[in-house]
């Protein structure tokens, strides 16, 4: 083998909103290498870069404002930079990124950084920006003041960054500071005051058309208007408009999975590729609509500058639950489904805001839930009318959604005080100037987003989903001599794992009122939670596609000990509480996974979320039981 | 001139900062988004609830909450 010549590995730092992201991207293109860092839930992005032959690794750091203070999971920006994190090599030299207009703040972090040691180049970003609100930095006395090279850029337009690649092939050559900046916070301040006396030529002005943008964005009724319709526009658009394109994925992989029962004709091997391996990809590509959507959506308001003023709307509210306003817009998606929900949480900067928003993410209502509610409901639930135009259907239905999100706020400020108490940095907001996104910049996030999922998660789901096709289809049994076919499926199921495992949690769940039916519903709808109606119909040998003949049957099913109904009014409300609390999502628990970088998190959600369900089922279970006798 | 929690300074009011108050890493925190003596902030806005406010210091906007606000002391005028 030859040896791979040695690439440049650089840090890449510098607060939020500093145009960090799109130098990034404008350096590396779309070769982003997205993880996290052991142990922690902050996102690891490396990507390289190719200038004239030479190969530039670049570390893209969390945003940060400055590297003293810092939590346990931002401790890792240091860790990297002094090459202490465990198997992450150093950077040989830091890139700096500034934005030009806020260089009076910065430069609080620029003497931190500095104080490291390593080469460093200074990157002055929104140079256009600090040129339109009247500023003037002389970047020739910057140079000299910090001892570093300095580069004005205008990151989306690409100007400037011909001189940024030129720096970055060679940083032992970079100049050095001859005098590293004060330690010492006070003398800090000192030597941030005189930097800028010699280099502000001009200070900017305030920003007049953020201010004008402001004055409606972010008025008091105005202000809360247009959050409001943002965010049913937002709803809307994952619960209702991602519809067809998740419909016509179904389809297509439900013809796919006909055409190779077709072309392989009866046997194991074709139920493997069309219900195993075709069905499993199935389960996968299935999420890609929402989440795309709801990532296009979720950069493009936080690049146009709209996120963080939403944020800042809300934060009140959810400030009282222990949580942040930018929690707000992943609780949302949940209702659609948690997967792209708990994604949606990357965007809580607080890593323990983060968490517990993950945590509490899959008891808002997903859509999954809803053939779940709707089975239930329409076989049990009276379609009469209860109070005014409003039917008990209708009524019960908007109880679960309530139950579910009171659940989800007592469980965040529970958590908050508990399992994650502990002190927390305070709430950090900068409302940055509004900008309009590059395209490049936001088509690259949305895929990043997509790519990540599919490689992280994605394989988790395809194997859990094969997982339970094994437990679905084996051990194999020949069906009687004419029995229907809806009977020998009835059957196989019976006798396959899963069948058996029904019943060996029987004991377990006989408290909340399921009996071994059931119990095969809930094994099955870990795949996903609809996936009980499904298996319920196969239970009952009813045709998957009638639901009415699948209404009839639950309706009608009795114990054939006692004679007494299956469904009582006890067991319906139980299950419905049932599908309310437990994380019956192995799609939620792997991108848990994938997000929190660990089991661990995604084993407490199972279990605090299996604690709860089984707790309020039992006690729904008995006191529904006891005013109905 | 005198000193007074940041957290009531009203909505188009000025004034510099006299020093921070906030313990260990959230008065560290304050100090990297700039809150520094002698640093001129002013408050821009509330959020329609009431809480957050927004400040504007050193060419940035930042929002904090009150229970933060009021670890910083302000000189104003009058």
């Amino acid at each position: 083998m030859e040896p791979v010549p040695a690439g440049i590995r650089l840090g890449l730092l510098g607060s939020p909103n500093s145009g960090k992201t799109t130098l990034f991207n404008a350096l590396t293109g779309l070769r982003a290498k997205v993880g996290n860092y052991p142990g922690v839930t902050v996102e690891r992005r490396e990507g390289t870069a190719q200038i004239d032959g030479t190969r530039v690794e670049v570390i893209d750091l969390p945003g940060t404002y400055g590297l003293d203070a810092m939590s346990p999971d931002e401790a890792v920006v240091t860790q990297v930079l002094r090459g202490t994190a465990p198997g992450i090599a150093a950077p040989e030299g830091l890139v700096l990124t500034v934005d030009a207009c806020s260089l009076e703040r910065s430069l609080w972090l620029v003497a931190q950084a500095l104080r490291l040691e390593l080469p460093t180049c200074l990157v002055l970003t929104m140079t256009d920006e600090l040129a339109a609100r009247g500023g003037q930095l002389d970047l020739e006395r910057l140079r000299a003041a910090l001892g570093v090279p300095v580069v004005g850029v205008v990151g989306h337009r690409g100007v400037g960054l011909d001189a940024v690649r030129d720096l970055l092939r060679s940083p032992s050559s970079w100049e050095r500071p001859v005098l590293l900046p004060p330690e010492d916070p006070a003398e800090r301040q000192d030597w941030m005051t005189s930097v800028l006396e010699r280099v502000v030529v001009r200070r900017p002005g305030s920003d007049r058309t953020t201010a004008a943008i402001d004055a409606v964005v972010l008025h008091p009724v105005w202000g809360s208007v247009l959050f409001a319709t943002v965010m049913v526009f937002f709803f809307q658009l994952i619960f209702a408009w991602a519809a067809p394109a998740m419909d016509a994925i179904d389809a297509g992989v439900g013809a796919l999975a006909s055409a190779s029962r077709a072309a392989l004709g009866p046997g194991l091997l074709s139920a493997f590729v069309a219900d195993g391996l075709i069905a499993g990809v199935g389960s996968v590509v299935i999420f890609l609509p929402q989440i795309v959507l709801v990532f296009a959506v979720l950069h493009l308001l936080e690049d146009v500058g709209y996120m963080a003023r939403a944020a800042f709307v809300v934060d009140r509210l959810m400030g009282r639950l222990g949580l942040e306003g930018r929690a707000f817009v992943a609780l949302l998606s949940s209702y659609a489904c948690a997967v792209p929900g708990i994604m949606a949480a990357r965007t809580v900067p607080s890593p323990r805001h983060r968490l517990v928003t993950i945590l509490v993410a899959p008891l808002m209502t997903c859509s999954a839930r809803l053939p779940v509610y709707a089975l239930l409901i329409g076989a049990f639930v009276p379609a009469t009318l209860a109070w005014g135009p409003l039917g008990w259907q209708g009524l019960t239905l908007l109880g679960l959604y309530v139950l579910g999100a009171v659940a989800a706020l007592v469980a965040a400020a529970v958590l908050n005080r508990t399992v994650l108490r502990g002190e927390s940095m305070p709430f950090i907001l900068e409302l940055p100037p509004y900008r309009i996104p590059p395209l490049r910049l936001w088509l690259s996030q949305v895929w990043g987003a997509a790519s990540a999922f599919l490689r992280r998660a994605g394989t988790i789901i395809l194997i859990a989903s094969m997982v339970l096709w094994v437990l679905l289809s084996f051990p194999r049994m020949e069906a009687p001599a004419g029995t229907t076919e809806s009977e020998a499926a009835r059957l196989a199921l019976e006798q396959s794992f899963a069948g058996r495992l029904g019943h060996a949690i029987e004991p377990a769940i006989a408290p909340l009122g399921f009996d071994w039916k059931i119990g095969v519903g809930l094994v099955a709808s870990l795949a996903a939670r609809e996936v009980i109606v499904a298996t319920l119909a196969q239970v009952y040998a009813a045709t998957e596609d009638d639901e009415v003949s699948l209404r009839d049957a639950v309706r009608a099913d009795r114990d054939p000990r006692t004679g007494e109904r299956v469904f009582t009014p006890a067991t319906v409300a139980s299950l419905l509480v049932f599908f309310v609390f437990a994380l019956q999502c192995t799609s939620t628990l792997a991108v848990m996974r994938r997000e929190t970088n660990s089991w661990r998190w995604p084993a407490f959600a199972f279990g605090y979320l299996l604690a709860l369900a089984y707790g309020a089922s039992f006690l729904t279970y008995r006191i529904v039981d006891a005013l109905s006798s | 001139m005198s000193d007074i929690p940041l957290s009531q300074l009203p909505v188009g009011g000025a004034g510099l900062v006299v020093r921070v108050e906030a313990p260990g890493p959230i008065g560290g925190r304050l100090a990297d988004l700039g809150f520094l003596p002698g640093t001129p902030v002013s408050c821009l806005r509330r959020a329609p609830l009431g809480d957050p406010r927004v400040y504007e210091l050193r060419g940035t906007q930042i929002c904090l909450r009150s229970q933060q606000a009021v670890q910083i002391r302000v000189r104003v005028d009058g």
